[in-house]
């Protein structure tokens, strides 16, 4: 069962605050919705290899040559702060 | 449909065409269309109309699903967070559709990052349904599917996560192909759950949705999971028809928690593919009722990882005074994303948490793994999977959206198909009342020529696909 | 220094790459404007998709096997889920099991001047985030501006196993490995920022702290032994040192407390499906084959095949340029000779100029060590011979002798100048015979002058010792 307090720690983990109010509903949902996925543990999957990748490809590579990249102003174009040829970020502490 | 749109183009004026279309989507009640790129769209128009040149496309209109990367047209997929990002850099796909004379129209509306199954997540209000503006048009990419159903664009590009082409395709009662896992580039699709989705076109017709797959599939470079090899044709032996071909029904695929107009059209339509000198016969799919959980674990725990990015630092919005850089994202994160988009990320993060992995993420790949078995299994006996795409018809508007698991269980038919990594077609079978019924026709890997040749040798035998809403 | 554990993450930039490690904007950023290095995929813009640089690969093989590790033969990438302002997709693909190499060892000299054996527990691949520069220090900065040139450049992780036992080590440690990566020819350590270090440490039965990003290895010795000051003081008084996370201030030579959160460290690690696995066992034996001869090889075989002495092989072989140009010199002249000068001698002009022995030419110093093994020079002629060719005042070295009269005089020209000098130097003799050690300079002198500075000094006073004594 997910509790208030999980519902917080995955609210910090994911970097999506959540309202106090809004806690309760969460935790509802997400557990409604954990229990249904519960039902996973019905089948047996003793030796079976998971599946990451569903058509198996291996050795992908580019060779080691280098494109023109965007310019400054290209790079910098969406962003909603910059300074300096920078993006402006929130400060760090 | 398309063929004759190009030599109606060629005898008359692309510009004319497109301002009709244009004029339509003004007065438009759909909500279809987010975003329109009037201005360049009929500035090649008229460079059609002076010199048509010779791509499979040249001079046709298509509409883009607001996922999918178009240089310099704005592409936020249905959200607030990516709400004026306008990329410097075309998709896989688009480059295709130019390369070939396609007009780009503007991008369609969708569930808030692909999220849904009705269109009702996104961030400018649903999509109406254009057979009942009361219903949905099914999702995600219900934009790009009303567009179609419509008439406000001849033919659309969508993407299908777990079933957001052949959803809306079924609602909207017409035909969309979620392509084998790899025969589309990705490149330019912005992810939500990377190891499922593939893009996928949606249209009136099979030989079109065949012609646009002759444009859109092939090899790219810089999709490391796009699949190597020649590049197929579509087209040639379309039309061979289906003799001989053996159908396998999905035991699992139908009887409880199936609409019984949608059971009868579905059955009615593989007896039709019998008549055209195909043969049926019953198939398991034992796995199948675990495939709604594994999926979900699977798309929410990929899309928490592919949706860390928004932050409204590089792109998108950002508003507000700043603190310390994670109380500033979380703030911007919480306002920019819709309640789904928050459950399925928190959800997501939650199962690869430290000790919840093996328990769910783990366990879901394990159990992908025992339904894509299924379908290799299945596909000993058979050539292709003939099921309903939707266990029920389009449902109205607000039904579902407050009850999330309901809503998920709409996804039943479609997700397996994402998590063996098969290709699967929907085409028109029929109606519920009003509202349209699709088939689903599932192929092997890769075998998508099979299935179009079906799914062309029933909508030639069938004029479902004829039918067209009254659009006011 | 006993009971000290120390373990290190070395981040090595793969900077001879020419592009990135998913993406094909250029390795070469450093004189750039920010953000101007950057794409779709390395920017993290939406849709964007990354493609392993096969090359990078097979560096990391290459420096995998020079350290002696296992190479997997399946190996794949990860995500590392994290959120920082640096990290523009929310995640850094990197390696989690199955990484690339694991298992290796290196040798260094330990403190007590006997052969340690360190062993390596894996080396992976990863990308290197943006970087974040701060409007004044990180902890009062208003904001903070990022510039993305450096992110998606190549990195190797190296993690030693906690077998360094002192500041000093570490640092030899990281010498050694730095010679290593120089012969491979896969990195630069001449960029700013180009190897950054993770430290961990603890005093036997403490808990370790691990001090983050420090770059420079001189800035590791430091941060080690304040670390070691700061526990032993802490245990002194009874304090428990917390297993935690610090930041190295390079200008107050401290370490300083990063707050981190609980749980923050919950990665979320999950193998990254846009990249496709990587099957190398059959790429192994062609890299191997095709590996250099390694510092401490090299060295052994100096010792044998030229006569050095230790330290002379050990200083030439740890450039690959440097043991290059003596080999060069020693096929030339005489092999020891030609090692103690350019150890001894050349190595220091270089250093005190700051330049590198590409500023030299091989020719020049194999036609210096000829001259001396000849004694057509004397030792303080060759140094002024290296000192100008290394200033560019032009010519090669014999110009220089003839332009500067450094040509050393016949021995009979100085035996005959010995005795006239000793001859006219009554008073100076009589004072050296009445004790004075210095008499004998003013003859030395005399000498000098006579043979117009050509003469070997010391030569010269053993001379004048000699023909006093016969008086």
């Amino acid at each position: 069962m997910i509790t208030r307090e999980d519902v917080e720690h995955i609210s910090w983990l994911a970097s999506i605050k959540i309202a106090d109010e809004e806690k309760d509903e969460l935790v509802e949902h997400f557990n409604s919705i954990l229990e249904y996925f519960h039902q996973l543990e019905e089948v047996d999957t003793e030796g079976v290899e998971p599946t990451y990748r569903v058509v198996d490809l291996a050795n992908i590579f580019r060779e080691d040559v280098a494109y023109e990249s965007l310019s400054q102003d290209q790079a910098l174009k969406n962003a909603p702060r910059t300074e300096n040829g920078y993006f402006k970020s929130p400060r760090i502490v | 449909m398309l063929s004759k749109l190009k030599a109606k183009l060629l005898a008359e004026s692309c510009e004319e065409y497109l301002c009709r279309l244009f004029e339509g989507i003004g007065k438009s009640s759909l909500n279809a269309f987010t975003t329109l790129a009037k201005e360049s769209a009929l500035d090649e128009a008229r460079q059609f109309d002076k010199n048509p040149g010779q791509g499979l496309l040249a001079g046709v209109p298509i509409a883009i699903k607001e996922c999918i990367s178009t240089k310099g047209i704005e592409t936020n997929c249905s959200s607030r967070i990516l709400r004026g990002y306008i990329p410097p850099y075309d998709a896989h796909v688009i480059e295709r559709l130019k390369a070939e004379g396609a007009i780009i129209m503007g991008k369609t509306n969708m569930d808030e990052f692909a999220m849904g199954t009705s269109t009702e997540t996104s961030c400018f209000g649903p999509t109406k349904n254009p057979w009942d503006q009361s219903s949905v048009p099914g999702g995600s990419s219900g934009g790009s599917a009303a567009v179609v159903a419509g008439g406000e664009a001849p033919c659309s590009l969508g993407s299908d996560t777990g079933g957001s082409v052949r959803c809306p395709a079924s609602f909207c009662g017409i035909v969309g192909l979620k392509p084998t896992y790899g025969l589309v580039s990705r490149y330019g699709l912005v992810a939500y759950a990377n190891s499922l989705e593939q893009i996928g076109p949606l249209t009136h017709t099979v030989e079109d949705t065949a012609l646009l797959m002759e444009v859109i599939s092939g090899h790219d470079r810089r999709d490391s999971t796009s699949a190597e090899g020649e590049r197929h044709s579509y087209l040639p032996g379309l039309k061979d028809g289906i003799c001989g071909l053996k159908i396998g029904i999905p035991r699992e695929y139908f009887g409880e928690g199936v609409n019984r107009d949608v059971e009868k059209a579905v059955w009615e339509g593989i007896h039709t593919l019998e008549s055209l000198g195909a043969s049926w016969q019953e198939v398991s799919l034992p796995h199948t009722r675990y495939a709604l959980a594994a999926y979900y674990v699977i798309a929410m725990s990929e899309a928490s990882s592919n949706l860390a990015r928004f932050d409204g630092l590089r792109y998108g919005s950002r508003q507000g005074g700043d603190m310390d850089w994670h109380t500033t994202f979380s703030a911007i994160r919480a306002k920019g994303f819709g309640p789904e988009v928050k459950r399925r990320i928190m959800l997501g993060t939650y199962a690869l948490s430290a000790g919840y992995y093996g328990r769910y993420y783990l366990k879901a790949l394990k159990v992908r793994t025992l339904i894509k078995e299924d379908f290799l299994r299945a596909f000993k006996d058979v050539d292709i999977l003939a099921s309903p795409t939707m266990p029920i018809p389009a449902f109205k508007i607000g039904e579902r959206i407050n009850d999330p698991l309901s809503l998920y269980m709409a996804d039943v038919f479609t997700v397996p198909i994402n998590l063996a990594g098969v290709p699967a077609i929907s085409v028109p079978c029929g109606f519920a009342g009003h509202l349209p019924i699709g088939l689903q026709l599932i192929g092997p890997h890769f075998c998508e020529a099979a299935v179009l040749k079906a799914a062309q040798a029933f909508e030639a035998a069938t004029a479902f696909h004829e039918a067209k809403p009254e659009v006011i | 220094m006993e009971d000290v554990i120390i373990g290190l993450e070395i981040h090595v930039q793969l900077n001879r790459l020419q592009s990135k490690m998913f993406c094909g904007c250029s390795t070469a950023y450093h004189d750039s404007l920010p953000n101007s290095h950057t794409c779709p995929v390395c920017l993290g813009l939406p849709g964007s998709l990354p493609v392993i640089n096969r090359k990078a690969v097979e560096y990391g093989i290459k420096v995998g096997l020079a350290l002696n590790c296992n190479i997997e033969g399946e190996t794949l990438f990860y995500r590392k889920n994290y959120y920082y302002p640096d990290l523009p997709k929310g995640f850094q693909i990197s390696q989690y099991d199955y990484p690339l190499a694991t298992q290796g060892h290196i040798m260094i000299l330990g403190d007590d001047g006997a052969e340690r054996n360190i062993r390596i527990n894996r080396a992976h691949m990863e990308e290197d985030p943006g970087r974040l520069v701060h409007a004044g220090t990180i902890d009062k900065a208003k904001y903070t501006m990022v510039d993305y040139n450096r992110c998606g450049m190549p990195l190797l992780e190296v993690v030693t196993e906690p077998d360094l036992t002192s500041p000093k080590e570490a640092r030899v440690f990281l010498d050694k490995l730095k010679s290593i990566l120089d012969y491979l020819d896969v990195f630069d350590g001449t960029q700013e920022g180009s190897m950054r270090i993770d430290a961990n440490i603890s005093l036997k039965g403490g808990d370790r702290s691990e001090v983050k990003n420090i770059t420079g290895f001189k800035g590791v010795e430091k941060a080690l032994s304040y670390e070691i000051t700061r526990q032993k003081n802490m245990q002194r008084r009874n304090i428990k040192v917390v297993q935690e996370t610090r930041h190295f201030d390079e200008l107050r030579n401290i370490t300083v407390s990063i707050r981190s959160k609980v749980g923050a460290h919950d990665y979320r690690y999950f193998p990254e499906c846009d990249l496709a696995v990587m099957r190398i066992a059959s790429w192994v034996p062609a890299i191997r084959a095709a590996l250099p001869e390694l510092p401490d090889v090299k060295r052994e075989r100096f010792v044998k095949q030229y006569g050095l002495a230790d330290d002379h092989a050990k200083s030439l072989t740890s450039e690959i340029k440097l043991a290059n140009f003596y080999e060069a010199v020693a096929a030339r002249a005489a092999p020891k000779l030609a090692a103690v000068w350019i150890a001894d001698v050349l190595k220091g002009e270089l250093n005190y100029r700051d330049l590198s022995i590409e500023s030299f030419k091989e020719e020049h110093m194999a036609e210096i060590v000829q001259m001396l093994e000849k004694s057509t020079i004397s030792e303080d002629g060759a140094v002024q011979i290296i000192r100008n060719l290394l200033d560019k005042k032009g010519g090669t070295p014999r110009e220089i002798v003839l332009a500067l009269g450094l040509c050393k005089a016949e021995d009979d020209a100085v035996q005959k100048a010995v005795k006239e000098a000793v001859a006219e130097s009554a008073a100076a003799v009589a004072d050296y015979k009445a004790g004075s050690e210095r008499a004998l300079n003013f003859i030395v002198g005399l000498v000098m002058k006579k043979t117009r500075g050509k003469a070997d000094a010391s030569e010269v006073h053993r001379l004048v010792k000699e023909e006093v004594e016969k008086v």
